[in-house]
Order: C-alpha cells, then sequence, then structure tokens
C-alpha cells in the first residue's frame, strides 16, 4: 500500500492560540552598509535588533504568554509539552523549554525541550506538539520557534539577521482558531549554512543557500503538500514562506502560483528581517490576526542542514474573537525605535564576540 | 619532430557544478573527446588543475581520472602552472606526440571551485604568486591586479571606463556559447556602474570562478583518420617570467607573454597580422590589454584604442574572446586553458556556429599563470 506523503493526525488538531513577539529595536539595512559597504541593492530594508537584556528564552516567553492569552482561559497546567525550536538558545546545555515552561505555568506535569534545526526548529517543535496532540497522549501542547540571530560583523548574513519568534498551543479542534489539514515535511543532509561548537557566528555557502537548498526544500514541501491534498494556489487566501530575505520568499511564492496580495501580509522580512527559527511562525501569526473565517493558509518553513515543513490550515470561526486577547504581530513590527550601528554594537554584545 | 593535430575535443559547461565531484567532470570533457575522436585507446593522459588540493583535498588527479575514464593502466598525471595549467597539460600532450614518444595523448583541464568558501578559494588563488616576497603583504590576486591596472591608467593616461570594451565584448560572445556561464550581453552602462571589487577593478572588470572540465585527443598528424576534422597544432610555446610584480622589468610589459608569443610565432612562420583570432587570458581586463600589447597585436598603451574602434568584435581585425573569454564563458583556473584551445578547435572546424568566425584558418590561443609567470601560447591551424 503507498502511503499518502501527507500527515494527518490520528484526530483532528488545531491552534488554539497563538503568539508573537519581536523586539523593539531596528538597524536600517543602509546604517549597516555605512559601516560595510556592499555591492547591490539591500536585503531588506531595516531588521529587528533584540535589547541589552533580551535573547531567546525572554521573547519565548513574551510569545507564549501572549499564545496563552488568546487560548480563552486554558488553564496552563493543561498543556502537556513545551517545546522551543531556536539556534541561539542562551545555554549550550540547559533547556529553554523548561524557562518558558515555568514562565506560564506549564510545570511541572509537562515535557519540555529544545530544538535545533537552524530555522527549521520552531516549525519542527509544531509538528511534534501536533503529533503529541493528535494521538491523543495530551490534550494541549505548545510550539515556540525563536531567535536572536547571528551574523559575523560585514558578513552578508549581518545584513538580515533579526530577531523575533512566536508560539503556537496545540489542542482540540473543536476550540480552535485554525484548524490543521495537514502537513509535511522535506529533509536532506544538505550543507548549506552551519555553525560549530564554540563559534559565535555561522557559516554559509554563499551561492549555494539558493537552489539546492532554500528552493529545493521549500519549494519540495510546499508544491508536495498541495500536491498531495489536490490544491493549486487559487484555494489558499494566505501563504506564508520562511523568509530569510526579501526576495527568496518572493520568487519562491511565485514559483507556486501565489500572487502578492495571498503572501503579502505573511512577508515580514523587509521590516524585521530574518527571524530565523521564528520567521514562518511570526508569519503565520500575523496572517491570523487578519483572516476571515475558512480562509485556507499555506505555510511552509525552511531550515539550512536542510528541511521545510508545510502546513495547511483552514481558520475558524472562533478567530476573530479571540484573536483580540493579546497584542497584534503588526503592532510589535510598527513598534520600532531606530539605532545606528554603535547601539546595535553594543547591544548584540559585538564588542566582546570573535 | 613529428607534426601533431587535435582530433578530439570535449567540454562540460561552465557552471556551479554542485552536483558532480572532480572526477565526474573530468571524464565527462574527457569521454566527450575520446568520442568526438573516434579513438579506442590513448598513450597517456595529462591533467592541468590548480586547486583540487585546496578545495577537493584530492591529489594524484592523473591516475585518478585515468581510472575512472576506463583507461587504467596508462602513463598519467597531473600539471600545474596556476592558471596556466590547463594549456600547460596540452603543451606535455604536445612534446609527447611531436617528440615520438607517444601516438595518442589526452590532455584535459579541470577545476571545481564553488564548493568551498571565498575565503579558501581566494587564498588558494593567491599562491600563484610569490609565497615569500608577495603574499606576507596580504595582497590577493586582484589586489595584484589592480595595482597593475591603476599603474596601467597613470602612466598611459586611460580611464578605467576605458576598459569596457573588453567586458562587452567577452558577454556579447557568449550569449551564443551554450557552455558559457554568462549568456548574457553586458550593457556598457552595467560596466560603468558595476560595484568596485579593489579599486580599480570593478566585478565587471573580473572574470568569474567556476567549476567545469575541457579535453583535446592530440594524435600524430600522419596517424590522423579524418585530417577533414583535424586542427594542426603550428605552434606550442611556453615562456616563464619572475612570480613577482616588483621584480619584473617593467611591471606593465609581460615578458613572458612576449617570449611566448614570440617563439610561437616563430615556430608557426607566421605574423600577429596572420591570426584570424586570439582566445586571450581576460582574467581581468587589465590582462586583456596587456596580453594584445605584448603579443603584438597593440603597441603599448594602446589595447584599450584597439577595443574602442572594433578590432576586437568577431568581424573585426584580430577577434578575442570569440566563445566569451574568461569574463564570460568563466574561469575555471586550471581549466581554462583547455578551453581555449576547445573553442579555437570550434572555430577552425567551423563548428562556432553564430559566433563563426569568417574564413578563420589560424588561430591563436594563450594561457597565462599568475600574474604573467607562465605563460603556454599555442597557434593552431585548420
Amino acid at each position: 500500500m503507498v502511503e499518502s506523503k501527507a500527515m494527518k493526525p490520528s484526530r483532528e488538531v488545531g491552534i488554539i492560540g497563538y503568539g508573537a513577539y519581536v523586539p523593539r529595536y531596528r538597524i536600517a539595512a543602509e546604517e549597516i552598509g555605512r559601516v560595510w559597504p556592499a555591492a547591490g541593492s539591500t536585503p531588506v530594508e531595516e531588521k529587528s535588533v533584540p535589547g541589552l537584556d533580551e535573547d531567546s528564552a525572554t521573547m519565548a516567553i513574551e510569545a507564549a504568554r501572549n499564545a496563552l492569552a488568546r487560548c480563552g482561559g486554558l488553564d496552563p497546567k493543561l498543556i502537556r509539552a513545551v517545546w522551543v525550536g531556536s539556534e541561539s538558545h542562551p545555554y549550550a546545555v540547559k533547556p529553554t523549554g523548561t524557562i518558558v515552561a515555568e514562565a506560564i505555568g506549564a510545570t511541572p506535569s509537562t515535557l519540555g525541550a529544545d530544538l535545533e534545526f537552524a530555522c527549521k526548529a520552531g516549525s519542527e517543535a509544531m509538528q511534534m506538539a501536533i503529533a503529541l496532540v493528535g494521538s491523543g497522549m495530551a490534550a494541549y501542547a505548545m510550539a515556540a520557534g525563536v531567535d536572536t540571530a547571528q551574523g559575523r560583523p560585514g558578513d552578508a548574513l549581518e545584513q538580515t539577521a533579526g530577531a523575533g519568534g512566536a508560539a503556537y498551543v496545540f489542542g482540540p479542534a473543536g476550540e480552535s482558531l485554525a484548524v490543521l489539514e495537514a502537513s509535511y515535511s522535506y529533509v536532506t543532509d544538505t550543507p548549506d549554512f552551519w555553525r560549530r561548537p564554540y563559534q559565535h557566528f555561522p557559516q554559509h555557502g554563499s551561492r549555494f543557500t539558493g537552489t539546492p537548498a532554500y528552493f529545493r526544500h521549500l519549494l519540495g514541501a510546499g508544491s508536495g503538500l498541495m500536491e498531495e491534498l489536490g490544491y493549486s494556489a487559487a484555494d489558499f487566501r494566505h501563504v506564508v514562506l520562511h523568509q530569510p530575505n526579501t526576495r527568496f520568499p518572493t520568487r519562491a511564492a511565485r514559483d507556486l502560483g501565489f500572487k502578492p496580495e495571498q503572501y503579502r501580509t505573511g512577508l515580514l522580512a523587509p521590516r524585521i528581517g530574518n527571524t530565523y527559527a521564528g520567521a514562518m511562525l511570526v508569519g503565520l501569526s500575523a496572517v491570523l490576526d487578519v483572516a476571515e473565517a475558512d480562509d485556507r493558509i499555506l505555510a511552509v518553513s525552511y531550515g539550512s542542514g536542510a528541511g521545510s515543513d508545510a502546513f495547511v490550515w483552514k481558520a475558524t470561526e472562533q478567530l476573530s474573537a479571540r484573536r483580540d486577547l493579546a497584542p497584534k504581530t503588526e503592532t510589535y513590527v510598527a513598534r520600532r525605535e531606530p539605532i545606528d550601528y554603535g547601539l546595535y554594537v553594543r547591544y548584540r554584545k559585538k564588542l566582546y564576540a570573535h | 619532430m613529428r607534426d601533431v593535430s587535435i582530433i578530439g575535443i570535449g567540454q562540460t559547461p561552465v557552471d556551479e557544478h554542485w552536483g558532480k565531484s572532480l572526477r565526474h567532470l573530468a571524464a565527462d570533457a574527457v569521454l566527450a573527446a575520446i568520442q568526438d575522436a573516434a579513438v579506442e585507446r590513448a598513450d597517456a593522459l595529462y591533467v592541468g588543475n590548480m586547486l583540487s588540493g585546496v578545495i577537493a583535498g584530492q591529489e594524484h588527479l592523473g591516475a585518478l581520472i585515468a581510472d575512472f575514464v576506463g583507461l587504467r593502466g596508462i602513463e598519467a598525471f597531473k600539471v600545474e602552472a596556476a592558471c596556466a595549467s590547463g594549456a600547460a597539460a596540452v603543451r606535455l600532450g604536445y612534446i609527447a606526440v611531436a617528440g615520438g614518444l607517444a601516438d595518442v595523448v589526452i590532455a584535459a583541464g579541470v577545476e571545481k571551485m564553488t564548493d568551498e568558501s571565498n575565503e579558501v578559494v581566494t587564498s588558494g588563488l593567491a599562491m600563484a604568486a610569490d609565497g615569500d616576497y608577495e603574499l606576507p603583504h596580504g595582497v590577493s590576486f586582484v589586489a595584484i591586479n589592480a595595482m597593475l591596472m591603476r599603474r596601467y591608467m597613470h602612466v598611459y593616461g586611460v580611464s578605467h571606463d576605458d576598459f569596457a570594451n573588453f567586458a562587452v565584448v567577452a558577454h556579447q560572445n557568449a550569449v551564443n556559447n551554450p557552455n558559457a556561464r554568462f549568456q548574457s550581453s553586458l550593457p556598457t552602462s552595467r560596466f560603468l556602474d558595476a560595484p568596485m571589487i579593489c579599486e580599480p577593478i570593478s566585478l565587471m572588470d573580473s572574470s568569474p570562478i567556476a567549476d567545469g572540465a575541457a579535453a583535446v585527443v592530440l594524435c600524430a598528424t600522419e596517424l590522423v583518420k579524418d585530417p577533414a576534422r583535424a586542427v594542426r597544432i603550428r605552434a606550442s610555446a611556453v615562456a616563464t617570467d619572475c612570480l613577482s610584480l616588483h621584480d619584473r622589468r617593467d611591471p606593465l610589459r609581460l615578458d613572458a607573454v612576449e617570449m611566448s608569443a614570440q617563439k610561437a610565432y616563430m615556430q608557426a612562420s607566421v605574423a600577429p597580422t596572420d591570426i584570424d583570432f586570439f582566445e586571450y587570458h581576460d582574467a581581468f581586463t587589465i590582462m586583456a590589454a596587456l596580453s594584445l600589447e605584448a603579443s603584438g597585436f597593440a603597441r603599448p598603451g594602446r589595447a584599450t584604442e584597439l577595443a574602442r574602434e572594433g578590432a576586437i568584435a568577431l568581424d573585426g581585425r584580430i577577434p578575442v574572446a570569440t566563445m566569451g573569454g574568461l569574463k564570460a564563458r568563466g574561469h575555471p583556473v586550471g581549466a581554462t586553458g583547455v578551453y581555449q584551445i576547445v573553442e579555437a578547435v570550434q572555430q577552425l572546424r567551423g563548428e562556432a556556429g553564430a559566433n563563426q568566425v569568417a574564413g578563420a584558418s589560424l588561430g591563436m590561443t594563450q594561457n597565462i599563470g599568475g600574474s604573467g609567470a607562465t605563460v603556454v601560447t599555442h597557434i593552431l591551424e585548420a
């Protein structure tokens, strides 16, 4: 028997609550270019920068609290897993997941752990949370994707490496703001970007990060899931793709047959940069902030190394009532305090990094 | 000494070959050349390559590739002369056949550069300069050429814009070459607006690194079975100079280019005016200018004028880079010299398609290693 590539849980699962967080500081690509002149146009307009007292744990907590607020009075003790995907966990050994679980009151009867899969760590956590709930092992589970991404001064990555993230609580479809139709994951061993232990900054394969890495996996997952479900771009109101810059997701969305009005809402990279493990998750939260009942949404992540997770969601009637229970994504994106390269260096502690 | 002919050619597209290993690339070109030559065997395989050790962690290419193409047992080894490695391998094949030590020899060039980081590739390429007296000062290869270009502009009073035609012509010719890295024309305005790499060298002065392999099959002319397709090697000449710029008699006079070209003209009993087209080593536009001058196609300081007058176009007095040159076909360094010869054979066979130089019967190729320390010049005849 040939099974479908699309993954569906045994019992229907949906998003019960979601929340985003983006730090307030912004550095313009032009300002980075003033210090590090680079050829060509800038890949984003500006990117978000975390403050001195912010890291992936604090940002995950902010997002998790927003997600919990939208759950409509859910007792956090019923959340039986808190999984945090990031490539900038504050500790090499010591979970971020437990910090977040404690902060939202989900401890002690819970799973808690961290994931690492470059920018796919957050969506991989979503897959696990969906599986936990979908199998009946737990009624509710939380997944977060968050990063304070690193870029070596002067490297192309520095122009885009931003900060932010989002958290999602999954639970029974009947209580949900958006129901999962199916998901699909597409993974190969493709070394396009990596960071070794004890290194501050990642290395990347320059142009190799494009066609054989981002586009192959993201389009493989996105078109793979659409084909399995018999959908074309016209069946979706919104599409959200991993967004390391402005150009990649724009081209990929077009390749999948989507129009600007379908990908515009979830494309935040031009304004906050690449939030890595948070990128697709924050984009999806921006879409949920405006989606209407029965809107179908395609969301596809991409993580170097490499792989993509694709999800098809369908918004429910409950979305419009509960989304106002926490700050909107746009509130965070629009809340901006520009800083210059000097402050940026201080906030990112780049004077000490080697 | 026996007369030598090229009876087969093969090449892979010049590209980012992330899906192919060094040996697969080389095999694609060698097997294509063997098929084109319609030969069953060869006495030797010489492989031009500069950076396989640095980039792929693989040396010992002769035996590796001979075995991989099904020629296990034959004489085979790698030839290294920086960016002139490819033509040096052909030169070695020529020596073997002309000297009567071999009847059929395959000369190949292969390079894979796009798998590694720019830092590794740039420092690898810098090894073509003097490791004791140039590299300790931190110069890259672009920087060495930038100094030459700056000096040239100062001495001859030409501007950076004057170099545009070398790049524009190369790109124009690459449009019709399916194996070229950049099959796109280059408007002069894009040359003028190109981002600076190492002043005064901009992005559009520079040839791109790339992956690729090319191969030729050499045969004693007396043994050639299909003379109609064979291309005779009328001259094969190598000259050398000191590696470092500061030891040169005059940095703007590439003595090894001049010596190598003069030797080739003497061997073939021809003059520059007899040459129908010139596959030159335009790694940077400044190298294009210096090569034209030292090879006798332009007086010192006048190469940009030659280009401006249209003399280097396909219908000009001395067409150059007829399939795109290093600038637009691409520069897989150790393979480049063989690409030049393969393209010259295409011209002389009348197989250059839309880029066919009308009535081409005598073509010259010139492969330069380093900033001019090894120069290999060949003159080929239809």
